[in-house]
């Protein structure tokens, strides 16, 4: 069993093979559609954007938290479809250096070519299975634009072997849905 | 009026608590028998990962899928007067405490309420009946399946070989995206909202399906897409759909409405009948 450290470099991410399995453990950062906009429009405006979004592993995931009296707790923390961040995904692959994106489902072709050029990767999480995602996190290291609401802030995680997780787009940008959606058997 | 053993708000607590954190029985036994036939040993590896999560849900008592969705409440037999304001207060106290995502937000701002209520909100559809109880059953509708619902407005001469290949194509065009396998609803026939409403209805149902030409349809589609090879989360396999189940109207001579509106594996729901001061629980199909 291949347990990735978060944060890793484009050599690391360039190590993945397509359709491999791995678990996740360290730093990761939850980012949904109002995520993307708002990091994309701060730096448009040249404005400062939270450091621990550059070159990191960027999980596609609007958590359930409860907040404790030691702090913030994930509940429930499965990943989301990573197709609605289409639109900015790729150019957020390119601005911030993303290594890896979690997330379900997939993404588009013009992605995976950033994530080809970025050298960056993309694991899919099984979806839904959100109680065992959640027990991964060790920590809630903080939460960035909390505004957004529960599901579209930015949370900064602390996670100890998250997964199964299948490398599903290659560092060359090669997508494993590809693969499989061109030698799906339309019988009817 | 029907006697309740506790107030209707706690009774729709119950009911949500129940249907975030146990996966109805035959969408669970669906699932094993599903793990057992696939080859792909990577299908099987995520469909290990899904019967695992439900068991932990389950053992602690969380929602299993963090996407605790939009709940659909349909409202049989007796219906209380208070029922809207009382299923209002349930979803808005299991929102809070159990807890569940708050996920409704105005549609062009963007703005959440944090309580799942709003305009429009809840969704509930009401049948009323005169039978002595009342049924109170929930769905939970993530955004994952009803982002991918479709409805095609067919040509009548497309015929049952149109319906079969609008409804294929729409699961197999989803890929990975609604979470595979899980139950897919059709509605054929009726007015075009009419439809979209027996596909999402018909997930929640189960069993054979009593027209036995229906019940045909459905055995040659959940063939077709199992031997598609799409597979659990649209990473390859053999278990692309658990069900498929279909649900029939009249419609104008003219048209000919199909309507599809996938269930995750997740496909999560419960009921609660009312009839003297008792509350029976339960996660067998209803309606």
């Amino acid at each position: 069993m291949r347990v990735l450290r978060a944060p890793f470099d484009a050599a690391e991410a360039r190590s993945l093979e397509l359709g491999e399995t791995v678990y996740l453990s360290g730093r990761i950062v939850t980012g949904r559609d109002e995520m993307h906009l708002r990091a994309l429009r701060l730096s448009d405006r040249g404005e400062e954007v939270p450091e621990c979004i550059r070159g990191s592993v960027l999980y596609h995931c609007g958590p359930i938290m409860a907040r404790g009296a030691d702090g913030w707790r994930a509940v429930a923390a499965g990943p989301t479809t990573s197709a609605r961040m289409n639109g900015p995904g790729p150019e957020m692959i390119r601005r911030f250096g993303l290594r890896a994106i979690i997330g379900k489902g997939g993404m588009s072709r013009e992605a995976c070519d950033a994530m080809g050029g970025a050298g960056c990767v993309y694991l899919a999480a099984v979806g839904g299975t959100a109680v065992s995602l959640a027990a991964s996190i060790q920590r809630v290291c903080g939460v960035e634009w909390a505004d957004l609401g529960m599901a579209e802030a930015a949370w900064i995680l602390d996670v100890d072997r998250m997964g199964p997780l299948t490398v599903a787009v290659d560092s060359s940008g090669d997508s494993l849905y590809e693969k499989v959606a061109s030698s799906v058997k339309r019988l009817i | 009026m029907i006697k309740l053993p506790e107030p209707m708000e706690q009774i729709v607590f119950n009911l949500l608590k129940l249907a975030n954190t146990r996966l109805p029985p035959d969408v669970g036994w669906a699932l094993e028998a599903a793990a057992a036939w696939e080859t792909n040993g990577r299908a099987a590896a995520q469909l290990g990962a899904i019967l695992d999560n439900v068991k932990q849900a389950e053992l602690l008592g969380r929602p299993m899928c963090q996407d605790t969705g939009i709940p659909v409440f349909y409202v049989r037999g007796e219906i209380p007067p208070s029922i809207r304001e009382d299923i209002s207060a349930g979803l808005a106290r299991a929102t809070a405490e159990i807890p569940l995502r708050p996920n409704t937000v105005d549609p062009l701002t963007r703005e959440s309420r944090g309580d799942n209520l709003g305009a429009g909100m809840p969704v509930i559809h009401y049948f009323p009946e005169a039978c002595g109880f009342t049924e109170v059953s929930v769905m939970l509708k993530g955004a994952g399946t009803e982002n991918m619902a479709r409805l095609g407005m067919l040509n009548p001469s497309e015929g049952v070989e149109g319906v079969k290949r609008f409804v294929a194509g729409v699961v197999l065009d989803a890929g990975g995206r609604p979470c595979p396998p899980g139950i897919v609803g059709v509605g054929i026939g009726g007015t075009a909202d009419g439809c979209m409403a027996m596909a999402k209805e018909v997930t929640m149902s189960s069993g054979e399906n009593p027209d036995p030409a229906l019940k045909a349809l459905e055995e040659e589609l959940f063939v077709a897409l199992n031997g598609s090879g799409l597979g659990p989360m649209g990473l390859g396999g053999d278990s692309t759909v658990l069900a498929v189940r279909i649900k029939a109207a009249h419609c104008h001579t003219a048209s000919l409405p199909v309507a599809v509106n996938v269930g995750c594996w997740a496909t999560r729901r419960a009921s609660v009948r009312l009839s003297g001061g008792r509350a029976e629980y339960s996660q067998e199909a209803s309606l």
